[in-house]
């Protein structure tokens, strides 16, 4: 087919704005990184409302004691499936449309490296979470053993179970796609002189995160195929009259699981070591160490799994493992922690809103680090576990954490996305909303816990009654955030202020190299480096 | 990939516009949807599902198709070879961690969970309370006797052969390599032909071996733990077999049809490699599988 070819070379002296025409062929079709990462960040914004939604009928439920507006079994569905649409459904794939945006302008690479089969990781979401929520609509509902799928319970659900199962592996060849291809385009795609040691911290990141993804994903499809022959086929992996044993799914599951966790944190990591620099302006506090960290952090995630099932019954040298190895983990966070402090000391600092979400990542994120620290000692988790502080804890790393950083990372790029500018005082209207209202929902948790207020139950003792009250007005105010963003931002597209190429004074790396909005093709040929233009590795700026 | 080729070798190949990917997520959403409705006994799930098995080979067939002929056209340069060098092995090893699932179930059962239900370490009280009588062994289908008395394969009939089939395979495309690189693509043919020969050789035996299995020794998917690791173990890895069969075939046609020279087939050496995983997957399966 002479045709493609000569097509090839025809786009290859492209370097104008140069969209495809026609709805179809611009978004369905589309193979370009941009649009992709488009793709990714809307239907990620769209799985979040529907979380966000969900979470409102679990905080409505839990506002008074008693049951009041649900039925148990709903109310179940309803915390399973919140957990389920906003990893799989709102975290992840935000992280990856961000990736696709700003991977292949970091390293000054034409587009991913794989670009038809980009389109495919993104194509399969759509269809996977359809076959996921269309459950609630089906006899017996939606799944309602927990986004854990711990059986025997998961497989006590009536037609939801093989619909769960089947999204599960399509979410996972998504994102094991997507993790091939990101690995492949930093690897592979950099221009001449963007060497390992000099790449954004955010490109590292998912560097790491890619590898982990391709690791842990195909567990969990063994893990969940496991769950369907069990169910349907007569194994008993799980069933101890045939010489298996539910806790194996847990340590499966895990396995995954864990190293799961850390890919929803680490580009978090990446995001945050990209914006505290640039309103520092300083360079990032100890670059090489900040890589290694995350090194550190992936690596150690492998070998922590069984601390989320302490109180299964496991042997004690077990138990003093996960324990210590679970510990470990603070060290290279802390590594973390105080080079973005130290990043920030002495710097000419202002607080531009990325800035600000940056900043309340960095306090949060710690608070729900030294949390889950609490979480890692056997003893103590004991009596945590299953509680309300575990629900506090996680929701501090993943909502004040990741989501934090994914809000702050959008509103630091959308200049160089869209060319204009937001409103500053709305940004930072959002952000002391968000501040308030989050810390308002989550942090009553954690006395919640410590008093023992079982998770995952939607009836409570009325000595919880007060705390409950608090955290459902907190729920409340955060399900306007995500409507007051699509308004900030709307304004922003619409009328606001035009961007330059560098709208940040401080920022260094090559996506600020290229106009705003940055062209529907960039570095069709690679950049030449030239002194300064790079964040890490010369620090001559 | 030389210069003789039509491509600038300073331009990444960014194609443009495809239908495929979107094609493949239908095909993925009726196969699996389908499969989820036969599961739960809806009629329409099998037309769903073989529906939708359709339009994946649809989608493979248009979108292999796509980048032979670009490959042919000669429109990828050095770079986007290793990009796909690169995706070939990041999706080898998630395969293996796909595996790593399964041996993790059976080293777990073997090492942890049967010891603990007849009543080793912390397991005391449970096998006396529930389990009691029951005395840990490998195989077995638990205390239940799930599924009912069974036996298992020896190691040294068919397995062993089966071994040596695919060590053979191993080599016999190793030499298909060497003789395309030599040019020499009567050998490269012939090479290649006894590779898929062999691989056909060893699903004859696999089969055979499963019908032996369910018809006269009463092992079964549903022997416990033991027939549930044997039969996920093998069967994913038969599964792949196959798979990797129907990919040689594919590249013993392109071969007949004049692609690949010396320096540029990626295609080859891709299923090359995946043929070099089955069989290494296999070894661990007849050593902690069949063997031990």
């Amino acid at each position: 087919m002479a045709n493609t070819a000569a097509h090839a070379d025809d786009h290859a002296h492209d370097d104008h704005d140069h969209k495809p025409e026609g709805f179809l062929d611009r978004w369905l079709f589309t193979t370009n990184h941009k649009d992709i990462g488009t793709l990714y960040l809307i239907f990620a914004f769209t799985m979040a409302v529907i979380g966000a939604a969900m979470s409102v009928v679990i905080r409505t439920e839990l506002m008074s004691p008693g049951l009041q507006h649900v039925q148990p079994y709903f109310f179940n569905q309803m915390t399973t499936l919140h957990a389920l649409v906003m990893i799989f459904g709102a975290v992840m794939p935000a992280f990856v449309g961000l990736a696709n945006w700003m991977i292949p302008l970091q390293i000054g690479a034409p587009d991913m490296a794989l670009p038809r089969m980009n389109n495919w990781s993104f194509w399969i979401m759509p269809f996977a979470f359809l076959m996921l929520l269309g459950t609630l609509f089906m006899p017996g509902g939606g799944p309602a053993g927990g986004w854990t799928m711990y059986p025997p319970l998961a497989l006590q659900g009536g037609a939801s179970v093989a619909f769960m199962v089947f999204a599960v592996h399509m979410m996972g060849i998504s994102s094991i796609m997507g993790a091939i291809n990101i690995i492949a385009t930093i690897l592979n795609m950099r221009a001449p002189g963007v060497d390992l040691l000099k790449m954004p911290l955010f490109t590292w990141t998912w560097l790491i995160t890619a590898f982990l993804l391709i690791a842990v994903m195909p567990v969990l499809a063994g893990a969940v195929t496991m769950l369907l022959t069990d169910k349907f086929f007569g194994t008993s992996f799980f069933n101890a009259a045939g010489g298996g044993d539910p806790v194996m799914f847990q340590h499966i599951f895990w396995f995954f699981g864990h190293p799961e966790v850390y890919i929803m944190i680490l580009p978090a990591f990446g995001i945050v070591s990209e914006i505290i620099p640039t309103f520092s302006r300083k360079p990032l506090f100890g670059y090489q160490a900040m890589v290694y960290a995350v090194a550190s952090i992936a690596f150690l995630s492998f070998i922590v799994w069984a601390h989320h099932m302490f109180t299964v019954g496991m042997p004690l040298g077990g138990e003093l493992f996960f324990m210590y190895s679970t510990m470990l983990i603070a060290i290279p966070t802390g590594v973390k922690v105080f080079n973005w402090v130290s990043t920030m000391w002495k710097g000419s600092m202002t607080f531009e809103t990325p800035m600000l979400w940056a900043i309340g990542f960095v306090i949060l994120f710690t608070i729900g680090g030294f949390s889950g620290l609490m979480l890692a000692i056997v003893p103590a988790d004991f009596q945590y576990h299953d509680t309300y502080f575990v629900v506090a804890h996680f929701h501090y790393v993943l909502v004040t954490g990741a989501i934090f950083s994914i809000i702050a990372a959008i509103y630091y790029w959308w200049p160089k996305w869209t060319g204009r500018m937001v409103n500053e005082t709305w940004g930072k209207f959002h952000f002391w909303w968000t501040m308030v209202f989050v810390n308002l929902t989550f942090f009553p948790q954690h006395f919640l816990g410590l008093a023992g207020m079982p998770r995952r139950i939607p009836d409570y003792n009325v000595a919880f009654a007060d705390w409950n009250f608090i955290s459902s007005i907190g729920a409340f105010g955060m399900f306007l955030t995500p409507f007051m963003m699509i308004a900030i931002f709307a304004v922003s597209k619409k009328s606001g202020v035009k961007a330059t190429q560098r709208p940040w004074e401080g920022a260094h790396g090559l996506e600020w190299e290229v106009p705003s909005p940055a062209p529907h093709h960039t570095f069709t040929t690679p950049p030449v480096i030239k002194p300064g233009m790079l964040a890490h590795g010369d620090v001559s700026h | 990939m030389s210069d003789t080729t039509h491509a600038n070798p300073d331009v990444y190949y960014v194609p443009h516009g495809t239908k495929w990917p979107i094609v493949g997520s239908f095909g993925l959403l009726f196969t699996l949807g389908g499969a989820a409705l036969w599961l739960n006994e809806h009629p329409a799930g099998e037309v769903s599902m073989l529906l939708g098995i359709a339009i994946i080979l649809f989608m493979v067939f248009g979108w292999f198709g796509t980048v032979i002929r670009e490959s042919v056209a000669g429109a990828y340069n050095k770079q986007v070879d290793t990009s796909f060098r690169m995706g070939m092995m990041w999706f080898i090893f998630s395969e293996v961690m796909f595996f790593a699932a399964f041996f993790g179930a059976l080293f777990y059962a073997r090492a942890l969970s049967v010891p603990w239900i007849g009543g080793e370490g912390d397991g005391a009280l449970t096998n006396f309370f529930l389990w009691k009588g029951y005395a840990p062994a490998w195989p077995t289908n638990g205390p239940g006797s799930i599924g009912g008395a069974f036996e298992t394969i020896p190691a040294w009939g068919v397995p062993l052969l089966n071994t040596l089939i695919l060590l053979t395979s191993g080599v016999t495309i190793t030499i298909a390599h060497h003789a395309l690189r030599a040019g020499k693509r009567t050998q490269l043919m012939i090479f290649l032909g006894l590779t898929i020969l062999l691989g056909c050789t060893f699903l004859y035996f696999q089969a055979h071996e499963y019908m032996e299995a369910y018809g006269q020794l009463n092992l079964t998917l549903g022997s416990g733990v033991y027939g549930s690791t044997f039969f996920m173990l093998t069967g994913f890895h038969g599964l792949h077999v196959t798979l990797g069969t129907v990919m040689l075939i594919v590249i013993w046609l392109r071969c007949a049809k004049g692609h690949f020279d010396r320096d540029h087939h990626f295609g080859f050496e891709a299923v090359a490699w995946y043929w070099h995983f089955v069989d290494v997957v296999w070894l661990g399966l007849f050593l902690f599988v069949y063997v031990l």
